[in-house]
């Protein structure tokens, strides 16, 4: 038996599958997969993501201490409660994980702290490592395991969630705009999410979370499991720590990129001297889209060979509900082509290669 | 607990046979097998005319989460595929015994019947794989 998030009970009377996902029980899918994937892209669908790992830190060198561990800067965190999306390389430009920060309190004054949250396959391994980094710091971590953690996404996510929010949350709800969050009491409701769509991820008391989960089916938000959860971050081009990388790929090589602050320049961030000279030598591989229009279901770790340029790798592959054939991220030579062939069950198949992200707000985005 | 018919043979590998007279077979995958495949969303049958042995691929079941190869639980002749797949593969999982039908065989042998499991057996490998 694995670990259990508030919500076990909820997800078993609501008939949802269980399986194990890195030690925990969670629900897989409610009936189906595919129908809670398209739910997300046409009204809102909810999902328990208790089991990730919550860290807050504080101190007075709270901030430095983060402009150090992690290859985006909060440097940049302006304003109470913006959140960002950042690696946390080790000392050769691996990503140890990848997470996201919120600011919190007031950015620059005394009482500035942020808020983490990582992987849960990853939990101890982070742990370790921000410890190990935190030791000339001064610095308090402190996990957060009592809070419970929902994610709503979808066009209607917002309005639904609105709608079964007491009237003192509401106030903290008005006004969040995109990849920002606002404490709500002992809640914390941020606009950010994994699948692409309009939504929120809300940190709450395991105490309130039952309630909230039923409030929301009763307004007719759909539970979804951790399978919807991926076909709609792939749809979206947003990498799986573990599949589309992990401590032996750079960020430059996994569509991250965007993510590393380059300036200022002498912000000394773990893993940046080899990021710089992978960067003046070119980075050697990058990760890609590839779409499968014809039947056949691209998977991870299928061969993919671009004619006259070299082989890669599918890191996630799967069909996508949203557009009715497969897409896969897949990490190949740099200098890329527009096809490339896949080999699939001892076939060559044909397929077109994109800008790894296929579909946002209910969109096809690629040509 | 899923749905067994006492009325159809099986095999291990999850098909299901239902012997239909003159030597014809029906053949589908199991309750239980499109519940732990989840959403199929493509089938890939074989061709009208093709023979396949006891145990030869004869086809791939993609669902969202994985592929699985569709195995000959008899040999025999393809005769008949249901072309509904095609368009409507998710039968597959709302009607496994009806509507979400592969193909139909002539037999080759009809004395390999006498291998297949019936309902009960079928049940207890179920249970024993849960």
């Amino acid at each position: 038996m694995g670990q259990k998030t508030a919500l076990y009970q909820q997800h078993l009377d609501m008939g949802g599958k269980i399986v194990d996902f890195s030690g925990w029980d969670m629900p897989l899918h409610y009936g189906s997969q595919k129908e809670e994937h398209l739910q997300v892209r046409a009204s809102a669908g909810m999902f328990d993501v208790s089991h990730m790992t919550v860290v807050d830190v504080k101190g007075g060198d709270a901030k430095d201490y983060l402009r150090h561990l992690l290859a985006n800067d909060v440097g940049r965190l302006n304003t109470s409660g913006k959140a960002l999306y950042t690696g946390m390389l080790n000392e050769d430009g691996g990503v140890v994980d990848d997470l996201i920060v919120y600011a919190m309190g007031t950015p620059g004054s005394a009482g500035e702290w942020f808020r983490l949250v990582v992987n849960c396959g990853t939990r101890k391994k982070d742990l370790d490592w921000m410890d190990k980094h935190a030791a000339r710091f001064e610095v308090a971590m402190t996990e957060r395991p009592e809070m419970a953690l929902v994610a709503v996404q979808g066009p209607q996510a917002i309005d639904k969630v609105g709608a079964v929010l007491a009237d003192n949350q509401k106030s903290a709800l008005a006004g969040l705009t995109v990849f920002h969050g606002a404490p709500a009491g002992e809640w914390f409701l941020a606009r950010t999410g994994y699948t692409g769509e309009d939504g929120l991820e809300i940190m709450l008391p395991e105490a309130d979370v039952s309630k909230f989960w039923q409030d929301l089916s009763a307004v007719g938000v759909k539970p979804c499991g951790l399978g919807a959860r991926d076909t709609l971050r792939l749809e979206a081009g947003m990498n799986l720590y573990g599949s589309d990388m992990d401590e032996r790929v750079s960020p430059l090589a996994a569509n991250m990129g965007w993510s590393v602050a380059w300036e200022p320049e002498d912000r000394d961030f773990i893993g940046r001297k080899a990021l710089e000279q992978q960067r003046l030598k070119g980075c050697p591989e990058k990760l890609v889209g590839l779409v499968l229009k014809e039947r056949g279901v691209l998977r991870a770790h299928q061969k993919v060979i671009i004619e006259g340029v070299g082989e890669g790798e599918i890191t996630s592959g799967s069909f996508a509900p949203s557009l009715g054939h497969s897409v896969a991220l897949a990490r190949v030579p740099a200098a890329t082509a527009t096809s490339a062939e896949v080999e699939m069950r001892g076939k060559r198949i044909k397929v077109s290669v994109v800008k790894p992200c296929f579909v946002r707000q209910g969109k096809q985005v690629f040509a | 607990m899923s749905n067994i018919p006492a009325e159809l043979k099986y095999v291990s590998s999850h098909e299901w046979i239902r012997v239909e007279g003159e030597g014809v077979v029906t053949i589908g995958i199991t309750d239980h097998a499109q519940d732990q495949l989840g959403d199929v969303v493509f089938v890939e049958l074989p061709e009208v005319g093709s023979s396949f042995a006891l145990s030869d691929d004869m086809g791939v079941v993609e669902s969202v989460k994985a592929a699985s190869d569709l195995y000959a639980p008899l040999s025999g002749e393809v005769i008949e595929v249901n072309e509904e797949l095609e368009d409507s593969p998710e039968q597959v999982n709302s009607d496994p015994y009806g509507d979400g039908w592969f193909v139909k065989l002539k037999l080759e042998d009809e004395s390999e019947l006498d291998g297949l499991l019936d309902a009960a057996a079928y049940g207890e490998l179920c249970e024993s794989e849960e």
